[in-house]
């Protein structure tokens, strides 16, 4: 079935070492068009390092990671800057979140427009009207997407002020400013409630169906993850240990090994 | 409150404990006595005790507005309230116009040329405001940047007989190419490094212009630098101080101008974003070098103009006009005002500037008064006098929000 959808992200045989640490060791895996797809492992896998990588914040040590994006031609995404990944329509959201604290919470999304719009320093000063127009569209804009994850209230706090949940949701709205086709989110979950929680898997589910946008999550929380995303790999000590669908993850023994392996650790 | 007084209680009894030796017993050697200045231990006692309980009160009070702002409580105070509303704060631009417009008329030339100083101090600290307070960037050597803008005007006046208004944009244009060429070593840098390699860079212009005669004439400087012309009009000093104090009002209303613009700008908001986090900031397809490099050279760009007013006011210039010291100030006048806000940034500069002016009867304290005045700012007002408004902004839908929230 998945064999018939567009692939989007294919990374091949990733590497990433950390002086001696092999944090990512080949790690292969493919997210299509409408997946959502998940991450997992247990902690210390190489998880946020495989992001990193993708999103050209590290330069990876060996290996491939392509990017196909319709319609368009083939791009190797391998030591192109992040903002460069950015542009070509692969947005993010940290695990250890990192918002603007200083900005509102409205600012925080404009940022994400930054990449699609283009007045540059002479045109700022000059404001002329299209300008203008340029500005008041990033406020709408990014004010719908406020609406989309559920911020309106906050427009105008200071990021710093949110909650803690809010702060996750501002990040993912932040993403979704940058137009992505794909959208990679690091624990979107964590430190969330069960309330908050079962929110936010409305909220994926719903950006994935109607804004067109391919997702693929890292997520502890395995109810949230075995509920809606759909191919699942999994990692441990960098290398990819399991990938398929959430009955298989379930019952496959490597992966119940690997989590057993972790409580009895912890 | 008991608690406090107690406290100070104890500290000005710690104080008499600690200065007791020096300050109330003296062995008078030549007599064989010991004379008991109890005196003095009064003062201490009283002067510990009044400074301690202030310091606490302070202190205290900073803790209870932070707490207030954490529970999202409005802590603005009354003058931070009345610059949020617009029709206020129009008016309030309106009379410092016209302030600023009859003020040589009113005041002799002596003052004229101490505000033109100030003046120029404030595009100085506007100008530094785009990299350090919006950008984040840590520049200690910025007044290089002035010193380039001067240099220009003085040597291109000198040996071509350049006049001031051919020089002013060529003064800005050098300033920002020498703002692109630091910025471009710097980029990758951060924090403690950054400051090192500006404040190399401020020392290395300062070298230079000792040492490369033939261009700058040396530590003595170049002398006899043509004043501001106006159609070729013969001009006294006080017309032509006069005639400078416009140039500088003009030149303060335009980096007010394009420094505000900028500040609600799409460039703007990105300097503000790197200020707050780089990382994120460039996983939101923001360029960091196009932006940083942008920040550099349009806040160079403003201190290299300002550099050749700068030239044309003195006339005389030399290398020991430019020195960290100077740095220093600009920097504290960005710091002092409140980081990122226009406003904030003009008052810190009329505050270092004028100040040290009018207060010349103290000025063997004077740097110990300016030490210990950005000490306690630091400590009680960290955010600067005036701390940046935040951005509100109109969408779709907004009026009827706002009407309920006013
Ligand atoms: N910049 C770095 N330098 C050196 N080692 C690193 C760096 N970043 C990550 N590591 C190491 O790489 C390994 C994988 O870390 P990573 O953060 O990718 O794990 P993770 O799967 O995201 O874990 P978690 O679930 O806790 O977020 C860890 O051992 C970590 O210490
Ligand atoms: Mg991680």
């Amino acid at each position: 079935m998945t064999d018939k959808k567009h692939k989007l992200l294919e990374v091949k045989g990733l590497t990433m070492d950390f002086g001696g640490l092999r944090a990512v060791d080949s790690v292969s895996l493919a997210v299509h068009e409408g997946e959502i797809a998940a991450l997992i492992g247990p902690n210390g896998a190489g998880k946020t390092t495989f992001f990193n990588c993708v999103t050209g914040i590290y330069t990876p040590t060996s290996g491939d990671i392509l990017l196909h994006p319709k319609g368009l031609e083939t791009r190797r995404l391998n030591g192109l800057k992040p903002n460069r990944v950015t542009e070509m329509g692969l947005a993010r959201t940290f695990q250890n979140i990192r918002l603007f604290p200083g900005m509102t919470v409205l600012e925080n999304v404009m940022i994400g427009r930054h990449c699609r719009t283009e007045a540059g320093i002479f045109r700022s000063i000059i404001r002329n009207r299209s300008v203008r127009e340029e500005e008041q569209a990033i406020v709408e804009s990014s004010y719908q997407l406020l609406e989309t994850v559920g911020l309106d209230k906050f427009v105008n706090e200071f990021a710093r002020n949110l909650p803690y949940g809010a702060q996750r949701r501002l990040e993912i709205a932040r993403a979704l400013a940058t137009d992505p086709f794909l959208l990679l989110l690091d624990e979107p979950a964590a430190g969330m409630n069960p309330y908050e929680t079962a929110e936010l898997d409305q909220l994926i589910c719903r950006i994935s169906e109607e804004k067109q946008v391919a997702i693929l999550l890292i997520e502890h929380d395995m109810k949230l993850v075995m509920k809606i995303s759909n191919p699942i790999y999994v990692m441990e000590y960098g290398k990819k240990i399991a990938q398929g669908s959430p009955l298989e993850i379930r019952d496959n023994p490597k992966v119940i090994e690997a989590y057993l392996g972790e409580e009895a650790d912890a | 409150m008991v608690r406090e007084l107690k406290q100070s209680l104890l500290i000005s009894l710690w104080f008499v404990f600690l200065t007791f030796p020096l300050l109330v017993v003296r062995v008078n050697t030549i007599e064989n006595v010991v004379v008991w200045r109890w005196g003095n231990i009064l003062w201490v006692a009283i002067g510990a005790f009044v400074l301690s309980y202030c310091w606490r009160y302070m202190l205290a009070r900073r803790k209870r507005q932070t707490r207030k702002a954490e529970e999202g409580v409005d802590t603005r105070g009354p003058l931070q309230a009345a610059l949020d509303n617009v029709q206020l704060r129009n008016r309030a631009m309106a009379v410092l116009l016209v302030l600023a417009a009859i003020f040589p008329l009113v005041f002799d030339t002596y003052q004229t040329s101490i505000m033109v100083t100030a003046l120029i101090f404030v595009v100085l600290g506007l100008g530094l405001n785009i990299g350090v307070g919006l950008a984040g960037l840590l520049d200690l050597g910025y007044v290089a940047f002035f010193g380039v803008g001067a240099y220009t005007y003085a040597i291109l006046n000198a040996n071509f007989d350049l006049g001031f208004w051919m020089v002013l944009p060529i003064g800005g244009v050098l300033g920002c190419l020498f703002g692109v060429l630091l910025g471009f070593p710097i980029l990758r840098l951060r924090g403690d490094y950054l400051a090192i390699v500006t404040l190399g860079f401020g020392m290395i212009f300062k070298v230079v212009m000792e040492n490369w005669k033939t261009l700058s004439k040396g530590p003595s400087g170049i002398a006899n630098i043509d004043r501001p012309g106006l159609f070729g009009l013969e001009m006294t000093l006080e017309q032509s101080t006069v005639f400078i104090y416009y140039i500088i009002v003009a030149l303060v209303i335009l980096t007010i101008i394009v420094t505000n613009r900028l500040k609600n700008s799409r460039v703007g908001r990105a300097w503000i974003a790197l200020r707050e986090d780089e990382v994120a900031c460039v996983a939101m397809g923001i360029d960091m070098a196009r932006t940083k490099l942008s920040a550099y050279a349009l806040g160079a760009f403003w201190a290299g103009m300002v550099g050749v007013v700068f030239a044309a006011k003195t006339t005389f210039i030399n290398p020991a006009g430019f020195t960290f010291m100077q740095s220093a100030i600009i920097l504290s006048i960005v710091v002092l005002g409140g980081m990122g806000s226009i406003l904030g940034v003009i008052l810190g500069a009329f505050i270092l500037v004028l100040l040290p002016e009018y207060l010349r009867a103290f000025s063997e304290y004077r740097m110990l008064v300016f030490g210990a005045a950005m000490t306690l700012m630091m400590i009680f007002r960290p955010q600067g006098l005036i701390s940046n408004l935040r951005q509100i902004y109109q969408y779709k839908g907004s009026k009827d929000k706002t009407a309920h929230d006013g």
